[in-house]
């Protein structure tokens, strides 16, 4: 056991001064190799991590939302709906929600209005995201005027800002009473944006939403987990698009290491052809190589991981942020909470140190199974 | 003792460009004596030196290792003979570290690493410690005065220098059998002479060795016990000097 130690040891030490005496070309390989990871990693941390966030924001969602279709796009719901549905067995509670898009035509941005008369508690004053009070350069106190839509204004004073924590999902969120809503909106009584359903029992929750559907049939019941899912469909999709867009570099790399790694050149032939006079076996000239893999995609590995690490939880990816968090003219500012998928850090390290490690050792086979002499010769 | 019979050594068998560096060559060669194979470029020289030191497979015949410790475990009867020729690529590649040390004509150093690192180079294969080999490297060194440059690039070393450095390297598995192949090809007089100097050392200390050489500073050497002459990959004449 201490023999195959020892002869690990030795030959690795060998690998070491080996790729030092080409500092200047195994080091521009290394960077461009930490770079391809250091991309990629971020790229997986940082869409596991807002899955992550919208499942964690999405526990307090309601169960259910119902809304209400007309000619197959979204309509108002009567309020009425409410108390039939909430006599449905299972149901715990139905709470009609107000909520609506606003522009703001001096920052281009289309805020989120929620009505929450706890939240906002008195009229004429609002709770606003982070989001918004960093564009509009807003502290607690400052009004905040809207414009309705009978063009008269509506002067909101600002009672707090919400934590930058909740930015992923508050960004850009005003929420005021259901009174100031209505005066903002013109919006009718006896209607509502659509309905929260609470129900006790998650195994219950496909019955309700079918007798819902049965009885409303101009409803839309959508489930917590449908919504998860929405979510975690629009990040793998954003996810995708910026791997395509990597896709050529990652091209240019593979084409690179594989030339590397594959050509041997004349130097290296004659290398190996000294090493098998000495004494060395084949087995010892691919161990040699399968290290000088090892090192270069290893080294590459670990740290393109911990800089994408560092990149995205403690920088919050400035690289990627703009093409993934999804926000036109208000990015949400908020610190990802470190989150590392074992499994998709097995599968990157499968995909890149593995082919590059056999890429190096394969080419070396022919020249190692040669006879010394002619290895020597050629 | 080393006995070849019948080797003959062809190259691109079969092609239009085939031709055989050696031809039907049967050999003795006696152990701790000096043999030396003389002989014009291409007579064949260097390829039987490689058939001798299992660096290439012979295109037929067969060659023999009587009473070499480190071949023994190889052993096909009971006398403590090897048949190499017919022996398995790890087994030859066991005897050709353990038995054989190499001083190649253009040194064959690896060029980028330090002088030691070159010395311990044979030995690594071998799962010895690192510590044991760097000892046994640094007293090589030693012997052959070359202790100051342990550390520096081995391109950086003048010929001479070089040549020590790769006869240190053959000696560090302290192999029974030292092959060299026209070691003095690129070392004046002077070092050639000093060079023979090592070679009577390694004689005395009990080595087999064997030469390649066309300088007469090598084969007309006092020390030299048989002088084998090749031409067209035969042996022309051998002759054993009392």
């Amino acid at each position: 056991m201490n023999i195959v130690f020892e002869r690990h040891l030795n030959i690795l030490d060998f690998t070491l001064s080996s790729l030092l005496r080409r500092k200047g070309k195994n080091l521009s390989l290394l960077t461009m190799y930490l770079m391809v990871i250091f991309m990629l990693a971020s790229l997986v941390f940082f869409v596991t991590a807002l899955k992550r966030e919208a499942a964690i924001l999405l526990r307090d969602a309601p169960d259910m939302v119902v809304q209400r279709l007309v000619a197959g796009r979204q309509d108002l719901v009567p309020t009425q709906y409410a108390d039939s549905i909430a006599s449905i067995r299972g149901v715990n509670g139905v709470r009609p929600r107000l909520w609506g898009y606003y522009y703001d035509g001096l920052n281009g941005a289309n805020y989120t209005i929620v009505a929450d008369d706890y939240m906002a508690s008195s009229p004429e004053s609002a709770v606003i995201g982070n989001g918004i009070a960093r564009s509009r350069s807003m502290v607690v106190g400052d009004l905040l005027p809207l414009i309705s839509y009978d063009k008269a204004p509506l002067m909101l004073q600002i009672r707090s800002i919400l934590p930058s924590e909740s930015d992923l999902m508050a960004a850009d969120l005003i929420v005021i009473t259901s009174e100031d809503f209505r005066t903002l909106f013109k919006f009718p009584t006896g209607l509502a944006t659509d309905l929260a359903v609470d129900v006790g029992n998650p195994k219950e929750l496909a019955t309700v939403a079918a007798k819902i559907a049965q009885q409303f049939p101009d409803s839309r019941p959508i489930l917590k987990s449908e919504i998860l899912r929405t979510y975690q469909a629009i990040f793998d999709w954003r996810g995708g698009m910026v791997v395509i867009i990597l896709a050529s570099a990652l091209l240019s790399f593979v084409i690179f290491a594989w030339d590397k790694a594959t050509g041997l050149s004349a130097e290296e032939r004659k290398e190996i052809g000294i090493l098998k006079s000495i004494g060395w076996s084949t087995s010892d000239v691919l161990l040699l190589k399968f290290w000088e893999g090892v090192v270069i995609s290893l080294t590459a590995f670990l740290l393109g991981v911990v800089l994408a690490y560092g990149h995205v939880f403690f920088l919050s990816a400035p690289l990627f942020a703009q093409a993934l968090k999804g926000w036109s003219v208000i990015y949400p500012d908020f610190r990802l909470s470190p989150n590392v998928d074992g499994y998709q850090l097995a599968v990157l390290f499968f995909l890149t140190v593995v082919p590059y490690t056999a890429a190096t050792v394969i080419p070396c086979w022919r020249a190692a199974t040669t006879d010394p002499d002619s290895a020597m010769r050629s | 003792m080393i006995e070849l019979s019948s080797v003959t050594k062809t190259f691109n068998s079969g092609k239009p460009n085939q031709f055989t560096a050696v031809d039907n060559v049967s050999l003795t060669i006696e152990p701790q004596k000096v043999t030396v194979l003389k002989g014009p470029s291409g007579s064949g020289k260097t390829s039987l030196l490689t058939v001798i030191g299992c660096m290439a497979r012979p295109s037929s015949g067969r060659i023999f290792l009587r009473g070499i410790e480190a071949a023994l475990k190889y052993q096909q009867e009971s006398d403590g003979q090897v048949e190499i020729t017919s022996l398995p690529e790890s087994f030859l590649n066991d005897i050709r570290r353990d038995t054989f040390g190499f001083i190649f004509q253009q040194f064959n150093l690896i060029k980028g690493i330090s002088v030691l690192e070159n010395v311990m180079l044979p030995a690594y294969p071998s799962g010895e410690s690192r510590n044991d080999i760097r000892c046994r490297a640094l007293e090589l060194l030693e012997m052959f005065s070359i202790t100051r440059h342990a550390g520096q690039r081995v391109e950086l070393l003048s010929g001479g220098e070089q040549q020590r450095v790769a006869i240190a390297r053959a000696l560090i598995n302290n192999p029974s059998i030292v092959i060299a192949d026209e070691p003095t090809a690129h070392l004046d007089s002077k070092l050639s002479y000093e060079f023979m100097a090592i070679v009577e050392k390694l004689k005395n200390a009990g080595k087999t060795i064997i030469i390649a050489s066309h300088d007469p500073i090598v084969f007309d050497a006092a020390l030299t016990d048989m002088l084998i002459e090749m031409r067209d990959g035969s042996i022309v004449e051998s002759r054993k000097r009392s």
